[in-house]
């Protein structure tokens, strides 16, 4: 079974949101997902300063078996992307909810987070999936 | 549920992620991929391949049989083990599958015999393709092997650690064995052959010993292996995966398997002969090439390649090269490419080199 935090919020795209409390989120992708890629050797990340949308594609990840498109679980401008990926881009495999992390957003509307799902109900969506 | 190899168990026990591969449940990693890869490349690793189909060829018959359903000539084998690669064509001379034949007996000896092993996902038509085309022959019997489970052994550290896997007469005829030799000690079949461009073994054996052999080949430091690896490891030494790079719609003159052709002697009439002598006159207006990228991303399979006043053609398989650390492809283009092109890869042309179809052999890098 995945490993699936319970301080953590979810999208069905098996992205992880983390609310980090000052207007800000930090998004990656899951340890499910990770497991479904396999080897990731390529993420590709949206730039600095850009604004996006929910669900807009904002990266790529790439791994041996497929490439799948990362999309934003929330609206807002990205404040900061993980370089290290670029080196490194296993530390998606190995840590995903840690130094695996793609980048964060600064929200432009704190009502989505609504929307979210958390750790119960993304992982019936895995089960259900499955 | 899919067909269980002798080593299901082994799989599981080992932490094996199982997927469905033509039928059957087969490891497809064993954590990862890429670290499997480096194995194979550096130290030794071990695949489970006892999906593949294996066909014994006897009768008095059985030599001139194979001369005609085999686009490659099994005269060509004067030692006893030897071992040949071949396509096997249809009347147009599309490619029904690709396969290795061995000499089982000292050649030229009445009952002379041989071993074929062919892909498992074409196993069906493969058999009765084969068994179709013995209606000329009086004497050929063609007999499946379901029972013998196959362990491939790859990697610089191959041969050396099997040896210590197994009996001493097991161990004495590894050390005997040629390149592309393949031979009987104590009811298991070793051959120096493989399908990832590293020296290494594939051995056909007992289902009831495999479990042990494996166990043994793990505890001896073999890594084991998916076939994820498999794929990177035979796509980085050129080798063509049928269905994949070739099929019955493809020449194989269009899929760099120009040289398993044995068109001398000319009097051999093979299936497939006339088509392909047609084609090689008319002139061949595809060809399969290798392909490298140098920025990021990773090639795959249907992409488009773009050959700038030539045309285009298409990728039949890509990868990330673990060794290289860089995206690789196999792709059909047009005769005329040169040793440029680009990719479309999802809307975007991106630069790749044109290069013969082969990128590492045991374990370097093969092209400037």
């Amino acid at each position: 079974m995945s490993n699936i935090p319970s301080e953590l919020k979810y999208v069905a795209s098996h992205e992880w949101i983390r609310v980090e409390g000052d207007g800000t989120v930090t998004i990656g992708v899951t340890d499910h997902a990770q497991d479904l890629l396999g080897d990731v050797v390529f993420v590709e990340l949206p730039e600095v300063g850009s604004e996006v949308a929910t669900g807009d594609e904002s990266g790529v990840v790439e791994s041996v078996k497929a490439a799948s498109d990362v999309y934003a679980p929330l609206s807002g401008e990205v404040v900061a992307i993980n370089e290290e990926l670029e080196d490194s881009p296993e530390l998606v495999n190995s840590d995903p909810y840690g130094d695996g992390w793609f980048f964060k957003l600064k929200l432009s509307d704190s009502d989505e987070l609504n929307e979210l799902l958390d750790a119960e109900a993304y992982n019936d969506l895995c089960e259900s999936e499955a | 549920m899919g067909n269980k190899t002798a080593l299901y168990d082994k799989h599981q026990e080992m932490g094996a992620k199982l997927v469905d591969f033509g039928g059957w449940d087969m490891p497809i990693h064993y954590g990862s991929q890429v670290d499997e890869h480096h194995r194979v490349r550096q130290a030794a690793g071990m695949f489970d391949v006892s999906h593949m189909t294996v066909v014994d060829v006897t009768g008095t018959d059985a030599k001139e049989y194979l001369r005609y359903l085999l686009a490659n000539d099994v005269a060509k084998l004067q030692e006893k083990g030897k071992a040949l690669y071949s396509g096997m064509l249809n009347e147009d001379g599309g490619v029904i599958d690709d396969l290795i034949v061995y000499l089982m007996t000292e050649p030229g000896v009445s009952g002379e015999w041989f071993r074929i092993v062919v892909n498992c996902a074409t196993r069906e038509k493969d058999l009765r393709w084969m068994s179709d085309s013995t209606a000329s022959f009086d004497d050929v019997a063609l007999t499946e092997q379901p029972d013998l489970a196959m362990i491939a052994i790859q990697g610089p550290q191959a041969i050396s650690l099997a040896k210590q896997a197994v009996s001493p007469s097991r161990a004495n005829l590894i050390e005997q064995l040629s390149v592309f030799q393949g031979l009987e000690s104590e009811g298991w079949f070793i051959a120096r052959t493989g399908y990832t461009g590293e020296d290494g073994l594939e051995i056909m054996l007992p289902e009831e010993d495999a479990a042990d052999f494996w166990q043994k080949l793990a505890d001896a430091g073999v890594s084991p292996c998916g076939l994820g690896a498999r794929d990177t490891l035979r796509l980085e030494a050129g080798m063509n995966l049928y269905g994949a790079d070739m099929d019955e719609k493809v020449s194989p003159l269009a899929a760099n398997m120009g040289w398993t052709i044995a068109w001398e002697p000319e009097n051999r009439n093979f299936i497939g002969r006339e088509a392909l002598q047609k084609q090689r006159e008319a002139g061949v207006s595809e060809k399969l090439v290798g392909l490298v990228m140098e920025s990021r991303g990773v090639l795959r399979a249907h992409q488009k390649v773009i050959v700038e006043g030539v045309g285009e053609g298409e990728i039949t398989s890509g990868t990330f090269s673990p060794t290289l650390g860089c995206a690789i492809a196999m792709a059909r283009v047009p005769a005329a490419t040169a040793d440029s092109a680009e990719v479309d890869i999802r809307g975007k042309q991106v630069p790749v080199r044109v290069i013969r179809p082969s990128f590492v052999r045991n374990g370097a890098k093969v092209f400037d």
